[in-house]
């Protein structure tokens, strides 16, 4: 093993402060917050003569004014008298409401074409390799703006769905694709109906306790369950039973066509703007986590595979036992930052005209009361809040999965 | 061994039979179609649905594109052409071709200097990409910038030649003192720069411009794909050095160092890039001398090179934290002291490996350079959705201009990532 040598003795050099490693890290620290401190107070003073010369000064105030426009698409009570703070909060449930939708449905569009492309099927693995290259290769704002235009260029106004002999009929009775959105049915809550509800989140409870007493009897006794079939009896046999029991308190309020004369009423309406950064995102994001979950599968080694089979499992206990707990371990990490990136890309939102945060606080507030810097600051913190407290829970996730080493 | 065996037997065949030809099944074409589309009741079905979605793709665009007018002035001379048929209307590409590439500012007679300086970038990229090509064609490359700089913005030719004077300048005094100390090379190299430039800065006239060789072109009036590939080609370089000092930074065992650091980081990744460019467009202006004007082009590469440089910041963290810790021990008892160990050892390899991942990155940043249409600089979707869809002649021609877009980024983007790919087998030296 290496010994020590003594440090150097004798009286303190200011060469030293360079030459010495007792002292040298110090120096350099020293060096790097001057640097820093000047650094900032010159940006600091800059921006207070820039601010002086404008007029302006740096407060909070006008988040409480009322902020004199409207936002079509929202989920909380607001109209144009209401503050810049609600048509923020506005901003930040639209961003949260898009962000959530898009996470699904690219999961969903990422493990079907990342499995499919695995797929032995020559010409469906080739279409899938094309949709992921088509995609990740193309910027999200692009298809974005393509979707957006698909909705509002090609779909038939809302006119067309109206009247006795409409030119087109709505989907299944419900859908209306139109120019200006998707029509889609609301739920009417009639009473009783929080019961059908009750019943159903009580079946869910039951599904979850059905499945740790299989696995509880299965490690035990050794004894199988089956679980597949009572599971979905059990989501849909009570609430059903539930429903008609009570008198079908649920209805459907669909658009109806021949309400009004110029549009439909009725319903839900979600608009263009939504639906083309909703679909954009998934799609552009499943591309990516398609990649992300092929590469996971082809991380479990043949091995693993082989061994599960050679011990007698069935091949979907072979996925479901072996393959998927080793493969989620390598995806979900990537997944993760994939939902972070969604989460970031919706402030493209800006460029749709969908109000988001970004076009909330970043672009009409911003623009009709000038506080450049405040809105700015703000809209970067509650980015900043989000991702930093999604890739916390990331972090404890990983920790919890991460392969316990002897 | 008796010798009655042979006499016992009746017949024996003295010569092997040809083979006989496979089950015709498992053969040929045949036998590909079985293994591939239909080996089982579910393949078949896949394949079936995936021939039916490839003949809804081709039959909606195959006729489309055939028919395409490549020859018009406006979509209704286009509609009158095609008259009820189903077709492109490619012609504006042909005709909106400059605005779509340079922008609809640049001055139609200077059109060939940014050509020439892509192609010229074409050769001043080779020997950065391809090992093989000769290495003094770097000095080329180490021209480029300054070449393409003075081609694009034009100007008086002293600028850039006082540029490059100031680095040249720096890079002898580097070379001089670095065998010394990094940091007195370094640091002295930094000075003797600066020194030139603002020397330079007093001797160059503020009429300079005015009876140049080349046109000055402002920077407001760039536009087009131009803006996207110069936008992504400075980013991506002024990142990586910033990049590798961030990642060196993080890595550091200094406390204060290694805090800026990570805050930087995380601060630039948590955010999204359309924040960045707001900074850039309304909020950087603050933070400036009050009277210096620093314009939008300049402040929005500031910001985007921050972005992509925490991005790269952390892809080199992973090479140098991939690297075997025997590296780092070796470098320390051969007597290297940080910065020798770091030149010399650590960062050749670290940034080998992280190549990959850089160009990842970069293709990323590529696609990204069109968020700047949102602060209203007119790249090529900006154009697109600006002049062009809103002129009364092309009012509605989407598919055709998206599709050009999506043509030029796809290209480009696919190209790089193909190249990664070559390059990752070609650096593969470990034996497997």
């Amino acid at each position: 093993m290496s010994t020590i040598t003594d440090p150097p003795q004798g009286p303190f050099k200011v060469s030293m402060l360079f030459n010495d490693t007792r002292y040298r890290s110090l120096t350099f620290q020293a060096i790097a917050l001057v640097l820093l401190i000047v650094a900032f107070a010159y940006l600091a003073s800059n921006l207070m003569s820039n601010l002086a010369a404008a007029g302006l000064n740096i407060s909070y105030d006008f988040l409480s004014n009322p902020s004199g426009y409207d936002i079509n698409q929202r989920l909380i009570e607001y109209d144009s008298q209401s503050s810049h703070m609600r048509a923020a909060w506005v901003g930040i449930i639209n961003t949260l409401l898009v962000a959530f939708l898009a996470c699904i449905t690219a999961t969903v569009f990422g493990v079907l074409a990342g499995v499919l492309r695995l797929s032995n099927n020559w010409l469906v693995s080739k279409l899938m390799a094309f949709y992921v290259e088509i995609f990740r290769n193309i910027p999200v704002l692009i298809w974005i703006i393509i979707i957006f235009t698909i909705m509002t260029a090609v779909m038939p106004g809302a006119r067309s769905y109206l009247g006795e002999d409409p030119e087109a009929d709505l989907l299944f009775g419900y859908f209306a694709f139109t120019n200006r959105g998707v029509y889609a049915p609301a739920p009417i809550w009639g009473p009783g109906s929080g019961v059908v509800v009750g019943v159903f989140i009580a079946s869910l409870i039951g599904i979850f306790a059905y499945r740790k007493y299989a696995q509880h009897l299965l490690y035990s006794t050794g004894k199988l369950l089956p679980v597949g079939w009572p599971s979905l009896a059990l989501l849909i046999v009570p609430s059903v039973l539930a429903y008609f029991i009570m008198g079908q308190p649920i209805g459907l309020d669909a658009p109806d066509p021949l309400a009004n004369r110029f549009n439909l009423r009725g319903g839900i309406q979600i608009g263009a703007p939504l639906i083309a950064l909703w679909f954009a995102l998934s799609i552009y994001t499943g591309a990516f986590i398609a990649e992300n979950v092929r590469a996971g599968i082809q991380a479990v080694s043949k091995g693993q595979t082989e061994a599960a089979s050679a011990l007698g499992l069935r091949p979907g206990r072979v996925m479901n036992l072996v393959v998927l707990p080793q493969a989620l371990r390598v995806i979900i990490p990537p997944l993760v930052s994939q939902y972070l990136n969604i989460t970031k890309n919706s402030s493209l939102a800006i460029a749709v005209g969908y109000a988001d945060i970004t076009a909330t606080l970043g672009g009409i507030t911003l623009n009709q009361t000038g506080r450049a810097i405040e809105c700015v600051l703000l809209l970067m913190l509650f980015y900043l809040i989000i991702s930093l407290s999604i890739s916390t829970v990331m972090n404890i996730y990983n920790n919890a999965v991460k392969l316990k080493e002897r | 061994m008796s010798d009655t065996h042979a006499h016992s037997v009746a017949f024996v065949r003295e010569t092997e039979i040809p083979a006989s030809p496979p089950p015709a099944a498992e053969t040929g074409v045949v036998k590909w179609l079985r293994a591939n589309l239909f080996a089982t009741w579910a393949n078949s079905l896949l394949t079936i649905v995936a021939i039916y979605v490839i003949y809804l793709i081709l039959a909606g665009t195959l006729p489309w594109i055939a028919n395409g007018i490549w020859n018009a002035g406006s979509l209704g001379e286009c509609r009158e052409i095609l008259s009820g048929k189903v077709g492109a209307c490619f012609a504006v590409l042909t005709e909106r071709w400059p605005q779509l590439i340079y922008g609809f500012k640049y001055p139609t007679s200077e059109y060939w200097r940014p050509t020439l300086a892509f192609f010229l970038m074409l050769v001043a990229l080779a020997p950065v990409l391809f090992f093989d090509l000769p290495r003094k064609l770097l000095i080329f490359t180490a021209l480029f910038p300054f070449i393409a700089y003075w081609l694009i913005w034009g100007g008086t030719i002293l600028t850039p030649i006082l540029a490059l004077a100031g680095f040249v300048g720096g890079f002898f005094v580097y070379q001089k003192f670095v065998k010394d100390s990094f940091a007195l090379g370094a640091g002295g190299g930094a000075l003797v720069a600066l020194i030139i430039w603002v020397v330079g800065g007093w001797l160059i006239p503020d009429t300079a411009n005015e009876n140049a060789m080349l046109l000055a072109v402002p920077s407001r009036d760039l536009g087009g794909f131009m803006l996207n590939m110069m936008l992504g080609l400075t980013c991506v370089s002024l990142s990586i050095p910033l990049g590798i000092v961030l990642a060196l930074g993080r890595q550091s065992h200094m406390p204060l160092i290694k805090g800026i650091s990570v805050v930087f980081i995380e601060f630039i990744r948590g955010v999204p890039l359309i924040t960045l460019l707001f900074v850039a467009s309304v909020m950087l202006a603050y933070f400036f001398p009050p009277e210096s004007t620093v314009d939008l082009f300049l402040r929005v590469v500031i910001m985007i090179t921050m972005f992509s440089a925490a991005y790269i910041a952390e892809v080199i963290r992973g090479g140098l934290a991939a690297l075997p810790k025997g590296q780092y021990e070796a470098a320390d008892s051969l007597g290297l002291d940080y910065a020798q160990a770091m030149r010399l050892i650590i960062l050749p390899q670290a940034l080998k490996i992280s190549i990959p991942g850089i160009v990842n990155i970069a293709v990323g940043l590529f696609k990204d350079t069109t968020l700047v249409s949102v602060i209203s600089m007119f790249d090529i979707l900006g154009m697109i959705r600006g002049p062009i869809l809103a002129s009364t002649e092309w009012n509605g021609v989407y598919w055709e201009l998206l599709g050009f877009a999506c043509v030029c980024f796809f290209i480009t983007c696919y190209g790089i990532s193909q190249y990664s790919q070559w390059l990752e087998r070609r650096l593969a030296t470990d034996h497997r």
